[in-house]
């Protein structure tokens, strides 16, 4: 078998110098092969191409990481969590072999802490901010810690840990059954209001269901999250609900008390090259779905030579996952220098260790075929006086598929009457849209990152505000 | 290198790490493999009169940090469950086969003379170097009138020496229980005795832990339990101090010490030498690591008494007894304060939370726009007491500094404001 775990400690052991050698490298294009020697992960069997990126900890792993934790006072690990978990406490509470309450503390700042655990960039989060940075320790694998929690509650099954308040009679609409939608929902149920999720595709979780890299999300982790949430009850979600196709703003807003918009992000940006609608050309998003609802990973079809847009984290899983269904060469290829990639460095480094090859300084030119892709011509790009700039050099990649990850934008059908600024929707400090009685949350704003820990934030902040709209009156 | 032999009681050792009495010295292989691996010497597991005693399953119990690390055991064996005479043979045989080697032999009995007699007389004739009187097992041994039974009446302890020593010339060692009120009665009791030397401590009455399913005391023989032996480095501090007691008692100052209690690293064995021990014995960490922890100890210890220029034992043995002394002879005029080093601090604040909640709000917390943040003892407030330098996890990030002060040394006793002196 293919092991990930040794990958994974090959992966730690190099992060380091694999992005020293990118730095030396400049356009950064070596390859770094696997130190643990073992077989590179595509010529493994595809079940194990697609297993846990990084393996739970086991029970005596757990007890030894959460004693390097330092337990630190007004801790830098909390304030640096979008969702503010108050996380030497949990860490402490596994330590004294109490799991349990250590996830009681976690899904009650962050329902989806068992997603989180797994899909954080926790490198730029809670452990890039832990204290023992400072020293020569590594610092303490909070994600894993969480997780392990997290995992812990759910196997033990039993009673939902948290309780409803009494009945206040109100009732929401939510649109989304993503983070944002979830986290909300499961607040305002537990604040005692109803709720009712319009959702438009077929199963609850937005981008954790349908968006995130499948060996981060293992073993139907969406599904099970999303029972577990509606586990607190007065929950109700309704599918194939879309707005401004099967559902009205107006009506919902005449028969809820409030309407919160968890929307996400619907549309994806394009190139604005010629030949986009050939055949191969697609969003990295759309294949990353079609991966992701694939029960046998061997039946989603992949390029030859696949060719990736974008740098950020959306850019790398289509790059990686792309590699591991068996692609030939996967480059992914950016416009700009490594440091100017929105994917983290540990992302970054992972697609290197899948054998993702990346080219940077280079501006799609051309999309070359008939009827179908056959390669793509870049510009070489430099940045000169403030501006990114072609060299008036430029060269082709063969490619028979091209990945298109270069952001995500507001679906602004049926949104036609709200005020956006900037691609995203407005909202006031307690989350109102310009719109009264209708609250926004989740990628469809600018709170944060767009991250799935930021919209379970939004959806619980939104939650509380809504809950003080409605006993103040409402509209 | 440095001379680690030392004498105890006209006893002569290659060293002055002994095993003590307990499940590593219980028969001729473990002992063969202690001497093999570098011990100086064992105390044989306590011998009694046949016929030898039952014991039962699940003896052992333990106390950790949250890190799996040991921080103790607590046991509910009792003593050698074999035949004397096996044992006898069997000293016999190591006797002639490690000539360099020190065997102590331990008994005990009920408080009857010609008992104690005629044990000591058979063990002795077996080629022991010495005898250790065990007056201070706690657990089983003393429901029958043995071990700590006696142990802990300073009469029956002069008494029992007195016996044994009336009937043999080697030396009898008096091992000591920490079960008492004042050590100093029980070493004096032994003196008196004519003991000597006195080894200490014997394990600590413990129960280590309750099994909070079946509601019993660990380790749980079929549903009970009983308390216990403590030993391990948990108890150290508790040696540390009777022996230093003993040590600077100048009734007992000159009655040899074999110490125990506790001692895991050259570094401890080098605190109980430098309180006036003469000689060490080790159990627990033999039992957690195997014999080969000696190795460290004796390199740790020569390489450290390099280091300081001692050439043999008896160059610091005792050092420290000098400044081992009553709390009213302390300089109430010294005064230390902390001092954080902001370039190793990693801003953890556990100093201030540990000085704002439970010491003297001496450590102030400030933190800036960037969430950087900064720790500083207000030394109008620091005591002193360094409760902020021993739990911060940087190693020489929190200093204690003394304060120079051209104050004399004053003690309590002398101190303007001690009432007590008023009164004068």
């Amino acid at each position: 078998m293919c092991s990930f775990k040794l990958l994974r400690i090959g992966i730690s052991l190099l992060k380091k110098r694999l992005i020293l050698d990118a730095e030396d490298e400049g356009g950064g294009e070596k390859m770094v092969q696997n130190k643990s020697g073992k077989k590179a992960p595509s010529t493994c069997g595809m079940d194990d191409n697609f297993s846990d990126l990084h393996e739970p900890l086991s029970e005596l792993q757990a007890k030894a990481e959460a004693a390097r934790c330092l337990y630190c006072f007004d801790a830098p690990c909390i304030t640096a969590c979008p969702t503010s978990i108050d996380i030497p406490t949990f860490i402490h509470q596994i330590r004294s072999g109490n799991p349990t309450g250590s996830a009681r503390t976690i899904l009650s700042e962050n329902i989806m802490g068992g997603t989180c655990a797994r899909a954080c960039p926790t490198e730029i989060l809670c452990e890039q901010a832990c204290v023992l940075n400072a020293s020569d320790e590594q610092p303490v694998e909070i994600g894993s810690l969480q997780r392990h929690a997290v995992d812990h509650l759910m196997a033990q099954g039993g009673s939902h840990p948290f309780e409803r308040e009494k009945s206040s009679g109100k009732h929401i609409a939510i649109i989304g059954a993503g983070p944002a939608g979830l986290a909300c929902a499961h607040r305002a149920a537990m604040l005692g209001h109803g709720v009712t999720v319009f959702e438009a595709k077929s199963k609850p979780g937005g981008l954790n269901e349908y968006g995130l890299a499948a060996y981060k999300m293992v073993d139907d982790f969406a599904q099970k999250e999303a029972d577990f949430i509606q586990a607190i009850g007065g929950i109700e979600i309704r599918y194939h609900q879309k707005l401004g196709d099967n559902l009205s703003l107006n009506e919902l807003r005449d028969t809820f008390d409030a309407v919160y918009l968890a929307i996400g992000l619907g549309n994806t940006n394009a190139l604005g090259l010629e030949g986009e609608d050939m055949d191969g050309v697609m969003d990295a998003v759309d294949f990353i779905e079609a991966l992701r609802q694939a029960k046998d990973k061997s039946s989603v079809s992949v390029g030859q030579d696949v060719i990736v847009i974008g740098a950020g984290n959306t850019a790398i899983d289509a790059a990686i996952q792309s590699k591991r269904l068996g692609a030939e060469t996967v480059t992914l290829v950016y416009r700009r220098g490594e440091t100017d990639m929105s994917a983290t460095d540990f992302e970054i480094a992972l697609a290197r260790t899948n054998d993702v090859h990346i080219r940077l300084w280079s501006s799609p030119k051309a999309i070359k075929g008939e009827g179908e892709v056959s390669a793509m011509a870049f510009d070489r790009m430099v940045f000169e006086d403030g501006k990114l700039t072609p060299t008036g050099q430029s060269y082709e990649l063969r490619a028979d598929m091209v990945l298109k990850a270069i952001g995500q934008k507001l679906d602004m059908a049926a949104l036609e009457s709200f005020e956006v600024k900037a691609g995203k929707l407005v909202v006031d400090e307690s989350f109102q849209t310009s719109i009264s009685g209708v609250f926004a949350g989740g990628d469809a704003i600018k709170s944060g990152e767009d991250l799935t820990v930021q919209a379970v934030e939004d959806g619980k902040q939104a939650a509380h505000a809504m809950d003080m709209f409605l006993n103040t009156g409402g509209r | 290198m440095a001379d680690l032999s030392c004498t105890i009681a006209g006893i002569k050792s290659i060293n002055p790490f002994w095993l003590a009495s307990a499940p590593p010295t219980d028969k001729y292989i473990n002992v063969v493999r202690a001497f093999e691996a570098g011990w100086g010497g064992v105390v044989w597991k306590t011998l009694a009169m046949d016929p030898p005693v039952i014991n039962v399953s699940s003896r052992y119990g333990v106390h950790k940090d949250g890190n799996q690390g040991i921080l103790g055991i607590n046991n509910i064996e009792l003593i050698s469950d074999r035949p004397l005479e096996t044992n006898l043979e069997e000293i016999r045989r190591v006797r002639k086969e490690w000539p360099d080697r020190v065997i102590i032999g331990s008994m005990m009995a009920v408080i009857e003379e010609q008992v104690w007699k005629d044990l000591a007389i058979k063990i002795a004739a077996s080629g022991v170097h010495g005898l250790e009187l065990n007056l201070g097992c706690p657990h089983g041994m003393c429901e029958r009138g043995m071990g700590s039974a006696i142990g802990q009446v300073p009469e029956m302890v002069e008494q029992v020496t007195r016996w044994v020593k009336d009937v043999v010339d080697i030396p009898v060692f008096v091992k000591l229980t920490p079960n008492i009120t004042n050590i100093l009665w029980s070493a004096e009791a032994a003196q008196k005795g004519g003991g000597d030397a006195v080894a200490l401590i014997n394990t600590v009455n413990s129960i280590v832990s309750v099994d909070l399913d079946q509601m019993a005391p660990t380790p749980t023989v079929d549903g009970k339990g009983t308390h216990g032996g403590y030993c391990g480095s948990a108890v150290k501090p508790i040696a540390l101090n009777m022996v230093a007691e003993i040590a600077r008692n100048p009734d007992t100052a000159n009655l040899p010490i074999s110490a125990i209690g506790g001692i895991e690293t050259w570094r401890d064995a080098a605190e109980f030498l430098a309180l006036g021990a003469h000689a060490l014995q080790v159990c627990t960490a033999a039992m957690l690591y195997g014999f080969r922890i000696v190795d460290d100890m004796i390199a740790g210890l020569s390489g450290w008494m390099d280091e300081k220029g001692y050439k043999t034992i008896d160059e610091f043995r005792g050092s420290a007894i000098p400044n081992t002394v009553d709390w009213n002879a302390l300089n109430m005029n010294f005064d230390t304060k902390a001092h954080i080093d902001q370039d190793s601090c990693i801003e953890c604040g556990r100093c201030h939370i540990a000085c704002e909640d439970t010491a003297h709000q001496a450590i102030r917390f400030d933190s800036d726009e960037t969430g950087a943040r900064t720790f500083t003892v207000i030394d109008d407030e620091c005591v002193g007491c360094n409760l902020c330098s021993m739990i911060c996890p940087v190693p020489d990030c929190i200093e204690m500094r003394p304060v120079e002060t051209k104050e004399p040394y004053l003690t309590w006793p002398d101190h303007p404001l001690n009432p007590m002196k008023a009164a004068e």
